[in-house]
């Protein structure tokens, strides 16, 4: 199989659905060997049915990018399988749609947890391996909401911001490593996660979809699409690219009118 | 090939990053017209992607003259049938500061950079509205997002060009064109020398400093090519409005 991604191995969090699962299916589809991580069993073993009956390669790893220990097992599995990570997508992520006063201290820490410190706890172990091997591509998934601010989002919009700027920091520092690091910034994407976010509201779906579709481009993103942009950084053909964000938002940050 | 049938405009594309995304384009499939002020330049870069088996067309045009403009696309058209990409990359740069910067040489970085992208694409647009379809780069930089220094209309003009693709991308969203702006940092191209003369540093002296960034070097010409690429390709199809920094890390810090 020809790709840009051949003999690569790529490690996706939150890859059993939307957005990273697209993202799984395309980088196996450009020829990387990809490990998807997850909570979710059964959507992440369909997810490697799927993936295996076109003839890819990939390997399902339950895991809780939360907990470190889940985090050190998750990388030796994929290590053990198939070898040096190239590309880490830090893809796992969550929201929950409340005001600060709103926000209890539970869903704030998990938030936290879920969106910014798995980016700590997965990088930690895959950036020395990358280092070793000569060099390897970390895309983040930070959010538009990382760029500007939400209603009703605020633990959403720490978590995303902090990715932003943590991921130019990881790039200063592993630059000279030939360790490239970038967020992609998408604007809603039509996945289960947005839907939910309707009912976390309380919202008509057909409502909040509308509301979706208020931008340049008119629609919400499709998750192929958002892909194909996590595809750019971790190939060769974003060579020059780190420390950058990549707004993927048909328009939604271009601004008012 | 990710640009088969499609038909590109690039502008300043005789040297540099322009003549690497035209001759990028054209192997990605793309029937590429590149404008440029030198001729002898122009053919040679046409002649370069002839040779390689593609299709390209050298049109002599000053970006910042109105009716310049409009006959490089109406050229296009009647060339190709059709205008389906647009990549406004003539720039020019000269390190000045405000005191130091002659009312000329602010209007020539103003007129090139930023009415340039202007006009052509105040001429391409409505090729692409008819179309119903198009993407327009625009080429900014680096320094059109943070300051540098010694480059007073450089940055003012490049910082134009930012907020000037985010207005056009809100205005034409609608209607099927997508306009997403492109900030190298320090490129390997005739531009970087010329800007280490005219500050009087010696070549060496001046690549060390460009090479303080995490990436640790000058980008290459082909390396913003592919991300000019990614750009007006589909596989940018959800992004509009936006400024992608290709840059190895300088304006990370």
């Amino acid at each position: 199989m020809s790709g840009v991604l051949t003999g690569k191995i790529a490690l996706i969090t939150g890859g059993a659905s939307g957005i990273g699962r697209a993202t799984a299916l395309l980088f196996a589809r450009e020829g990387a060997a990809v490990v998807i991580a997850d909570l979710n069993e059964s959507a992440g073993d369909s997810a490697i049915n799927e993936i295996k009956g076109a003839g890819g390669k990939a390997v399902f790893q339950r895991t809780d990018v939360t907990v470190s220990r889940d985090c050190d097992h998750l990388v030796r599995r994929a290590v053990s399988e198939f070898g040096p990570i190239h590309v880490l997508f830090n893809n796992a992520g969550i929201i929950r749609r409340a005001s600060v006063p709103e926000l209890s201290e539970e869903d704030w820490d998990r938030v936290m947890a879920v969106n910014l410190k798995s980016v700590f706890l997965l990088s930690r172990l895959v950036v020395p391996i990358m280092i070793k091997n000569g060099g390897g591509s970390v895309i983040n998934m930070a959010s538009g909401w990382g760029l500007a601010g939400g209603a009703r989002a605020a633990a959403y919009c720490a978590s995303k911001g902090a990715v932003v700027l943590m991921t130019k920091a990881m790039a200063v520092d592993h630059g000279r490593h030939h360790v490239r690091v970038n967020c992609l910034c998408p604007g809603d994407t039509d996945t289960a996660m947005l839907r939910n976010e309707a009912q976390q509201l309380g919202e008509l779906p057909e409502h909040f979809m509308r509301e979706s579709a208020r931008r340049p481009i008119g629609r919400p993103g499709k998750p192929e699409e958002i892909a194909r942009a996590a595809l750019f950084l971790a190939s060769d053909a974003s060579s020059f690219v780190t420390g950058a964000a990549l707004v993927v938002d048909g328009g939604g940050l271009a601004g008012t009118g | 090939m990710q640009l088969t049938n499609k038909v590109a405009l690039i502008t300043g594309g005789t040297s540099g990053i322009g003549k690497a995304s035209a001759l990028l384009f054209a192997r990605e499939g793309a029937s590429v017209a590149l404008t440029g002020r030198n001729r002898e330049r122009g053919e040679q870069a046409r002649a370069d992607i002839l040779s390689s088996g593609g299709k390209a067309i050298f049109i002599a045009c000053d970006v910042r003259k109105s009716e310049d403009c409009r006959l490089a696309v109406d050229e296009v058209m009647s060339s190709f049938g059709q205008l389906d990409i647009l990549f406004n990359n003539a720039g020019v740069f000269y390190p000045h500061t405000v005191v130091e910067c002659s009312e000329q040489e602010w209007d020539e970085h103003l007129d090139v950079n930023l009415k340039g992208t202007f006009l052509m694409s105040k001429y391409a647009l409505p090729k692409m509205i008819h179309r119903g379809s198009g993407v327009i780069i625009n080429n900014s930089s680096g320094w059109g997002i943070v300051g540098g220094d010694s480059a007073v209309a450089y940055c003012a003009s490049k910082g134009g060009v930012i907020l000037l693709t985010k207005a056009m991308a809100i205005d034409h969203g609608p209607q099927g064109i997508r306009v997403n702006a492109i900030c190298p940092g320090d490129v390997d191209t005739p531009m970087l020398p010329g800007d280490a003369k005219m500050r009087g540093l010696k070549w060496q002296d001046y690549l060390a400093g460009c090479a303080n960034r995490p990436l640790g070097r000058i980008g290459t010409a082909e390396e913003i090519a592919r991300a000019a690429l990614f750009l007006a390709s589909d596989d940018s199809s959800f992004m509009t409005g936006a400024a992608l920094v290709v840059d190895g890390g300088g304006t990370a810090d």
